[in-house]
């Protein structure tokens, strides 16, 4: 398992071929990729993520956790950054890697639920018009409850 | 204790920690000292169903007790991913 927080951004293709290649006896590799696109309203210059660096890694490692206890995984990587980022700008991966696609599939879309909304990053989203914190949808809560 | 404030309840407050001297039982009595403090406080912290709470770097509710806490941060729900 491998968590990473950082500023800097990340190369998905050689981030997803190492954790690829890095397993024996894994039938299925899931990767979900998360990119900055426009504000709803359009216009986006920037975007900054903050974060709370105390807590970050550790929610993220304990949700990496949560997803080997439910299913049958043999390795799990969350990278998420933070600060300024453009549209386009890749902000997040995660990669599963298990014996079976279910168990892979599944894996990827529990961590991409979890980490929406109880992972503590806030997006904060720059136009023209000015500056407005990005609020949470109702429907990510509700995304939780299904597992 | 450090309080933390993160988006916008940090811009709300105006700072994004201070140490405070409380001895309020849970979470929620916090918030009452805070918001009796000073108007800023009250605008952060009216509405505590659009708020989140960590204790210790934990997410809680706000009656969690905070005997033997070191810190407590208050944000918005979160919006990662």
């Amino acid at each position: 398992m491998r968590v990473v927080v950082q500023e800097k951004a990340f190369d998905f293709g050689r981030e997803a071929q190492e954790f690829a290649s890095g397993h024996s006896n894994m039938g299925a590799i899931v990767t979900f990729t998360g990119v900055v696109r426009d504000a709803d309203k359009g216009g986006m210059d920037r975007m900054v993520i903050e974060h709370y660096p105390g807590m970050t890694q550790k929610a993220l490692e304990t949700i990496a956790e949560e997803a080997t206890r439910r299913w049958d995984l043999g390795d799990v990587l969350v990278i998420h950054r933070h600060g300024e980022l453009r549209q386009g700008d890749m902000i997040m991966m995660v990669a599963t890697a298990a014996r079976h696609r279910v168990h892979a599939f599944e894996a990827a879309e529990f961590l991409m639920d979890y980490l929406k909304s109880r992972a503590p990053f806030w997006k904060k989203e720059y136009t023209a018009d000015g500056a407005e914190w990005v609020a949470a949808k109702d429907e990510d809560e509700d995304a939780l409850s299904r597992w | 204790m450090n309080v933390l404030y993160f988006a916008w309840v940090r811009e709300r407050i105006g700072i994004p920690k201070e140490t405070v001297e409380t001895s309020a039982e849970t979470v929620a009595d916090l918030v009452e000292e805070l918001k009796a403090r000073e108007e800023r406080y009250e605008a952060a912290f009216a509405d505590l169903s659009a708020l989140r709470v960590a204790v210790d770097q934990e997410l809680m509710d706000f009656d969690a007790k905070l005997e033997g806490v070191r810190e407590v941060a208050f944000f918005p729900p979160m919006t990662g991913g």
